[in-house]
C-alpha cells in the first residue's frame, strides 16, 4: 500500500489495517508526515509539526504490539490537535503572540486520553486568535486556507484541524466549539464536526474562551471517526467541576447502526431561508428528503428567541472572554514587553504594554466590549438581559425536543468566503455562526456533516443536527445515516472532487510568516 | 453614558475601558474600536427588547454545585517546572516589574 493511500484511508480503516498487522504505526506516521511535507506549505494547517515524538510513540506502539499486549482499538492511529489544548514539551500558542514559545509543563486531559489511547500527535493546528473567530483570518501567525480553494477560508475558529482532516494532512483531529470553532469549519471544508454536550468532554487543559460555552470534540472525515474519536476523549473527568459524572451515550454504536426509522426530525424555522444562500439551502432541503426516504419524520419547530441568540451570544462570550484573558499579565508566563523608554515602568504598565503588543485586534476587541458589558451600571442592561435571553433560548430547546428527537439546520448560512471578505466588518463576521451559537448557549451537543456542493460556487455545505443534553448518539445515527444515503448517490466521498492540492498555485501569500 | 441602550461608546470611553482591561491602546487603534464597537453595540442591545421579564438568568448550561476532593497529598509541578516559563526568575521566584511607587 502507497503513502497516498493510506493517507487517504478513514481512521476506523487505519485501526483495522493496525490491528490486522497490515500497516505499521511508524508507515501511518510517516507518510502523513510527508504529506505535511508536500501540502502544508500552501494549506499552512498546523502550527507546529512533532515529527520526532509523532514517530517515537508510534514506534512505541508498534513495538508494544509486536509483544503482544492487548492495546485500544485505535492505537497507532495518529493525529493533530488543536493549539488550544495544553501539550506537554509541544508549543501551545493559542493562534496568539503573547503566548507565542510557551511549552506546558502539564497535558489538557484530552490530550493525555489520546496518548492513552495510543494516537501519535503529529502536531498543533492553527486557529483564529483564542479561538476568536470564523475564519482563522485573526491567528497571528498566517491564515490556514481551505484546501477547496487557497484564496477562501477554512472556517473557524479551528480552521486548522478541519482543513489537516480535509487535505488528509491527519485521519483526524481535535477542535473545540464556543459558537461554532468545530462545525463551521467542517461544514466549509467537507468534513464532519462535532461539539459534545457540554461537560461530555473534560475542558482541563483547554485554555478558556468563555468557560460556560466551550466544548472540545472530533474533527474527522466520517461520522463513524467522529464517533470513535468522542469516546477516545469523553467522559467524567475529576478534574473538571463541570465534567458530567454520567456515562458517555453510546455514540459508536448509533454511527454503526445508522437508523433513523420513526425518529422525529424538527425543522428549525429560525434557521433556514432567509439569509441562507441558496445552495446551501438546496442541499439542506435534499437531505431532508434523504432522511425522510430513510424512515424519518420531519416536523417543523419554532424558536422565536434563536433570533436574539446572536446578540446574546456576542455579550456572554466577550464578558467571560475579558475575565478569563486577564491571566495573561506578564508576570508568570508568555511574552513580556516593557513600554518604551520606561525602564522603571510598574507591574501594571508593563502588563498593558504586554497585551497591547501581545493581543491582535479581534482579542483586544472582544475583551474591551466584554469590560464594557459587565461593568457597573451597565451589566443589568447587558449581560444581565443576555443571561435572561439565555434562558428563553434553553427553554425553546426543551419545547422543541419535546415535539422532534432532533433538530436540523443548514449548519452555516454560506460556503467558504474569500479572504478579507469579511475582516472590516466584525457583524458581518459573527453572522457566520448564526445557526451553531444556539447549541453552544443551551449546551447542546451538534454535529455538522457534508451535504454535498452548493450548485453555484462547486463549495462545500454543511448539514446540520442537534440533540438533547447527553443525547450525543442521536446526532451520530442521523449523521451516519444521511452520509450513507449521500455516498450511494455520489458515488465516492465527497473530499475525492476537492482539486489536488500540490497541483494548486502557490497562493501569493501563503508562507507562515506573512500574517502582518 | 446614561441610557445604556441607546448611546454610544465615545473615544475617551473606549480609553477608559481599554486601562481598566490593563491594554496600552494606540491613538490609531482608539480611533478604529470606537467606530467598531458602536456598530456592535447597537446590535448586541437587541437583547434589552427581548420578553425577558421574570425570567430567571442563566449563567451555565447545567446547574453548578461545588466539586470536592479528598484532601491528599498529590504530585503537582516542581519549582523548576514551575518557573520554566516565567519571562524572569530570581530564588525560586517569578521575578516581577515594580508594583508600588518609588514615593
Amino acid at each position: 500500500m502507497t503513502s497516498s493511500d493510506l493517507i487517504r484511508r478513514t481512521a476506523a480503516e487505519l485501526a483495522d489495517l493496525l490491528t490486522a498487522g497490515e500497516v505499521s504505526s511508524r508507515e501511518l506516521t510517516e507518510a502523513h508526515l510527508e504529506r505535511v511535507s508536500a501540502v502544508d506549505e500552501r494549506i499552512h494547517a498546523y502550527l507546529h509539526v512533532d515529527a520526532e515524538g509523532a514517530l517515537a510513540a508510534a514506534a512505541d506502539v508498534d513495538r508494544r504490539r509486536a509483544a503482544g499486549e492487548s492495546l485500544p482499538a485505535a492505537a497507532g492511529v495518529p493525529i493533530a490537535v488543536k493549539d488550544v489544548l495544553t501539550t506537554k514539551g509541544l508549543p501551545t500558542t493559542c493562534g496568539s503572540r503573547i503566548l507565542e514559545g510557551w511549552i506546558p509543563p502539564y497535558d489538557a486531559t484530552v490530550v493525555r486520553r489520546l496518548k492513552e489511547a495510543g494516537l501519535p500527535i503529529l502536531g498543533k493546528t492553527n486557529m483564529d486568535e483564542f479561538a476568536m473567530g470564523s475564519s482563522t483570518e485573526h491567528s497571528a501567525y498566517g491564515p490556514t486556507r481551505n484546501p477547496w480553494d487557497l484564496e477562501r477560508i477554512p472556517g473557524g475558529s479551528g480552521g486548522g484541524s478541519a482543513a489537516a482532516v480535509g487535505s488528509f494532512q491527519a485521519p483526524w483531529a481535535i477542535g473545540t466549539d464556543t459558537g461554532g470553532s468545530i462545525r463551521q469549519p467542517a461544514a466549509v471544508t467537507g468534513t464532519v464536526g462535532t461539539k459534545p454536550t457540554y461537560g461530555g468532554v473534560s475542558r482541563y487543559g483547554l485554555v478558556a474562551l468563555a468557560s460556560s460555552l466551550d466544548q472540545a470534540g472530533p474533527c474527522t472525515r466520517t461520522v463513524l471517526d467522529a464517533a470513535l474519536l468522542h469516546e477516545i476523549i469523553g467522559g467524567h473527568d475529576p478534574m473538571d467541576s463541570t465534567s458530567i459524572a454520567d456515562p458517555l451515550p453510546p455514540v459508536v454504536e448509533a454511527a454503526r447502526r445508522a437508523d433513523v426509522s420513526g425518529m422525529r426530525i424538527g425543522i428549525v424555522r429560525e434557521l433556514t431561508g432567509e439569509g441562507f444562500q441558496a445552495g446551501v439551502q438546496q442541499r439542506f432541503d435534499e437531505a431532508v428528503a434523504h432522511l425522510v426516504d430513510a424512515g424519518a419524520e420531519v416536523v417543523e419547530v419554532s424558536c422565536p428567541s434563536f433570533t436574539y441568540a446572536l446578540a446574546t451570544y456576542y455579550l456572554i462570550l466577550p464578558s467571560e472572554a475579558s475575565s478569563n484573558l486577564a491571566k495573561f499579565d506578564a508576570m508568570r508566563y508568555g511574552m513580556r514587553v516593557w513600554p518604551e523608554g520606561a525602564p522603571d515602568a510598574s507591574a501594571e504598565q508593563v502588563m498593558a504594554a504586554t497585551r497591547d503588543a501581545g493581543f491582535g485586534d479581534e482579542v483586544k476587541r472582544r475583551i474591551i466590549l466584554g469590560t464594557y458589558a459587565l461593568s457597573s451600571g451597565y451589566y443589568d442592561a447587558y449581560y444581565g438581559s443576555a443571561q435572561k435571553v439565555r434562558r428563553l433560548i434553553a427553554n425553546e430547546f426543551a419545547a422543541a425536543f419535546t415535539r422532534a428527537d432532533v433538530l436540523i439546520s443548514p449548519t452555516a448560512p454560506t460556503t467558504a468566503f474569500r479572504f478579507g471578505d469579511k475582516l472590516d466588518d466584525p457583524m458581518a463576521m459573527y453572522l457566520n455562526d448564526i445557526a451553531t451559537i444556539p447549541a453552544n448557549l443551551a449546551g447542546l451537543p451538534g454535529i455538522s456533516v457534508p451535504s454535498g456542493l452548493a450548485p453555484e460556487d462547486g463549495l462545500p455545505t454543511g448539514f446540520q443536527v442537534l440533540a438533547p443534553a447527553m443525547a450525543d448518539d442521536r446526532l451520530y445515527a442521523v449523521g451516519a445515516a444521511l452520509e450513507a444515503r449521500l455516498l450511494a448517490e455520489w458515488a465516492a466521498p465527497l473530499l475525492d472532487g476537492a482539486p489536488d492540492v500540490t497541483s494548486l498555485p502557490m497562493p501569493a501569500a501563503a508562507t507562515k510568516e506573512d500574517a502582518r | 453614558m446614561s441610557d445604556p441602550t441607546r448611546d454610544s461608546l465615545t473615544r475617551d470611553d473606549v480609553a477608559h475601558l481599554a486601562s481598566l482591561a490593563r491594554i496600552d491602546l494606540s491613538e490609531a487603534e482608539l480611533d478604529h474600536l470606537a467606530g467598531e464597537l458602536a456598530v456592535i453595540l447597537e446590535s448586541v442591545a437587541t437583547v434589552s427588547s427581548a420578553p425577558i421579564e421574570d425570567v430567571e438568568p442563566m449563567s451555565h448550561p447545567m446547574p453548578l454545585v461545588n466539586v470536592t476532593r479528598p484532601d491528599e497529598v498529590r504530585p503537582s509541578l516542581s519549582p523548576d517546572q514551575a518557573l520554566a516559563m516565567a519571562p524572569d526568575a530570581e530564588e525560586q521566584r517569578f521575578s516581577v516589574p515594580r508594583i508600588l511607587a518609588e514615593d
